[in-house]
């Protein structure tokens, strides 16, 4: 029992916190609760904190858009968030595609297409960034946020607090490539959003830490984790991860039954300041 | 005859030439999808929306508006909607807007993309003045146009006698009836769609179109004499005129030129 919670901890509070957001969400759209209104858009925390996508304000922005004050503080207070905890948390324990890409990435593992599929992965994990800088420029050219026209993200939080139509045809469409196409197709490749967190999570304090003298090799670490180069230290030097494309997922944590990992504030700080 | 390997200056400068390719291809794909998607001239949108370029790229989709309306009217629209998507819309021949007095769905939206001052008057929330569309009526389907009695729409309408008013007329056809035909004005009619939501006939005889889309515009160089308001803007006016040939001459010497042969004889 406790080796269960041992080794899923943070899956167990990860989904948790994942299930329980969109419960909220959607108990505000179907029975008038006012825990968290909106979507991940744009919300409010019982009607006074605002919240809002700095992604999707960033593209309005160059849309042309008078943004809003309430949006800004929107903005403000989840970009500090995210500063903060490390931007692709967001990632990890809030987007709703995650739990599209976590379980075709675990019928991958079940049925052992990753060692069928042995040839490089066809595609950089920097057409993220590519296609974030796209986003702005056609969001300049067409005026209109362009990500959040075609956003799956967007299409499925709005459609499980208002109402899906079509909408499924883009989450299937994203699980069946992730699961036959490109490994961590879509959140290690494709989305912009997770770009965006990446850039916006480089400097933040919860960081995961390596620690060489206990790392065994057996390398499950990396089968789990959806941006395995960011474990690039693992058994050779004892670093923090400090790629903000770490999604904080802590699934790397929790499988290493040699504790050779962990979450760690404060080792991260003393590399800075010896200069990493 | 063996080519040589590409050095790797050449290979970078090849490389990101084609990441270049890549992205204009994308940034045409995508740009071509977003114009169809924008382009949606009869979509509804909530009260004191702002006009519809500016609302595409103001509204964030969150659906605050929606969660606020307490008659389920607003609905974000989802793929399969034909709609931009994710914003919001409403449908009146399903749900109209039922005008609410204190506009609950507009304070909320936190972009500006609703804009509050547009229904404000002297401080005031006040939903007559809202502008979601404008009422149409088809005179071919409407059954009061026929003569048949229904006053449906002019008793669904929250501003009767106002935006919608009744016209009475003889019936010709059997000479002791009157017609009752409904009559849209389009200074009241907010577009809430209550009527298009009555209507009795299979398909709505009247229904709600957006303002552009419903009207006409006659140009600025008609004047109505008989409107004060309208006359004064001759006030400052001053003719313009034009000088040719033939205008040299008086109008009569101009018309009578050329006869001079035939009144000789
Ligand atoms: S005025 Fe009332 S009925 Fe109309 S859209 Fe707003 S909240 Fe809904
Ligand atoms: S509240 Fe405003 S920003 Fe949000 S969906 Fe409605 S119109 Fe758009
Ligand atoms: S839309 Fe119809 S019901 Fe609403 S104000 Fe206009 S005429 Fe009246
Ligand atoms: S309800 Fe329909 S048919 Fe009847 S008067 Fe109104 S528009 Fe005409």
């Amino acid at each position: 029992m406790s080796k269960l919670w041992n080794n899923y901890r943070y899956l167990i509070l990860r989904r948790f916190t994942q299930i329980g957001l969109l419960v909220l969400f959607f108990g505000a759209n179907a029975w008038g609760w006012k825990i968290l209104t909106g979507n991940l858009s744009s919300s409010e925390i019982l009607g006074v904190i605002p919240m809002s996508d700095p992604y999707a304000v960033l593209q309005m922005v160059a849309a042309g858009a008078v943004v809003a004050t309430d949006l800004l503080i929107g903005v403000a207070v989840v970009t500090l968030f995210y500063f903060i905890v490390g931007g692709r948390a967001f990632c990890s324990w809030v987007c709703p595609i995650n739990l599209v890409t976590d379980s075709a990435n675990y019928l991958r593992r079940v049925f052992d297409i990753d060692r069928a599929q042995k040839t490089k992965q066809p595609i950089t994990r920097n057409m993220r960034y590519w296609i974030l800088g796209l986003s702005l420029l056609v969001s300049a050219f067409m005026g209109i946020a362009a990500f959040e026209f075609v956003s799956p993200i967007s299409m499925m939080h709005r459609g499980i607090v208002f109402g899906m139509g079509f909408g499924w045809a883009a989450i299937a469409l994203i699980f069946l490539f992730d699961l036959f196409v490109l490994k961590n197709g879509w959140c290690g490749h494709v989305c912009p959003l997770g770009g965006f967190y990446s850039l916006l999570g480089k400097f933040s304090f919860i960081r995961v830490h390596h620690l060489e003298e206990n790392c065994t090799l057996c390398m499950k670490c990396k089968v789990v984790c959806p941006e395995k180069q960011v474990l690039h230290m693992i058994g050779k030097e004892s670093l923090p991860v400090l790629s903000g494309e770490c999604t904080n997922c802590a699934r790397c944590i929790e499988v290493c039954d040699d504790d050779a990992l962990r979450f760690s504030i404060r080792d991260f700080i003393q590399n800075k300041k010896m200069g990493e | 005859m063996k080519k040589e390997a590409l050095s790797d200056r050449r290979k970078f400068i090849l490389n990101m030439a084609r990441g270049v390719g890549y992205a204009a291809i994308g940034g045409f794909l995508w740009s071509a999808y977003l114009d169809d998607a924008k382009a949606s001239p009869l979509i509804l949108r909530p009260p004191a929306a702002i006009p519809e370029d500016d609302f595409l790229k103001t509204c964030i989709k969150c659906g605050l508006c929606v969660e606020a309306c307490p008659f389920d009217t607003l609905m974000l629209a989802k793929p399969g909607d034909h709609r931009p998507i994710g914003t919001p819309f409403f449908t009146p021949r399903e749900t109209p807007c039922y005008m609410c007095e204190d506009i609950p769905c507009v304070p909320v939206c936190p972009s500006g993309a609703l804009d509050e001052s547009s229904v404000t008057v002297n401080g005031h929330l006040d939903i007559n003045t809202a502008d979601m569309g404008l009422a149409v009526i088809d005179e071919n389907s409407c059954i009061a146009f026929w003569g048949i009695q229904c006053d449906a729409c002019y008793r669904a309408c929250p501003i009767l006698g106002q935006a919608i008013t009744v016209e009475y007329s003889k019936n010709e056809r059997t000479g002791k009836h009157a017609f009752l035909k409904p009559v849209v004005h389009a200074d009241a009619c907010t577009g809430c769609g209550m009527c298009e939501h009555a209507c009795v006939t299979e398909k709505p005889a009247i229904f709600i179109l957006p303002r552009e889309v419903a009207m006409g515009k006659a140009g600025s160089h008609y004047i109505k004499g008989w409107d004060k308001k309208d006359e004064a803007r001759l006030k400052n006016a001053h003719a313009i005129h034009t000088t040719t040939n033939v205008s040299k001459k008086k109008a009569v010497d101009k018309l009578n030129s050329g006869l001079e042969g035939l009144l000789d004889e």
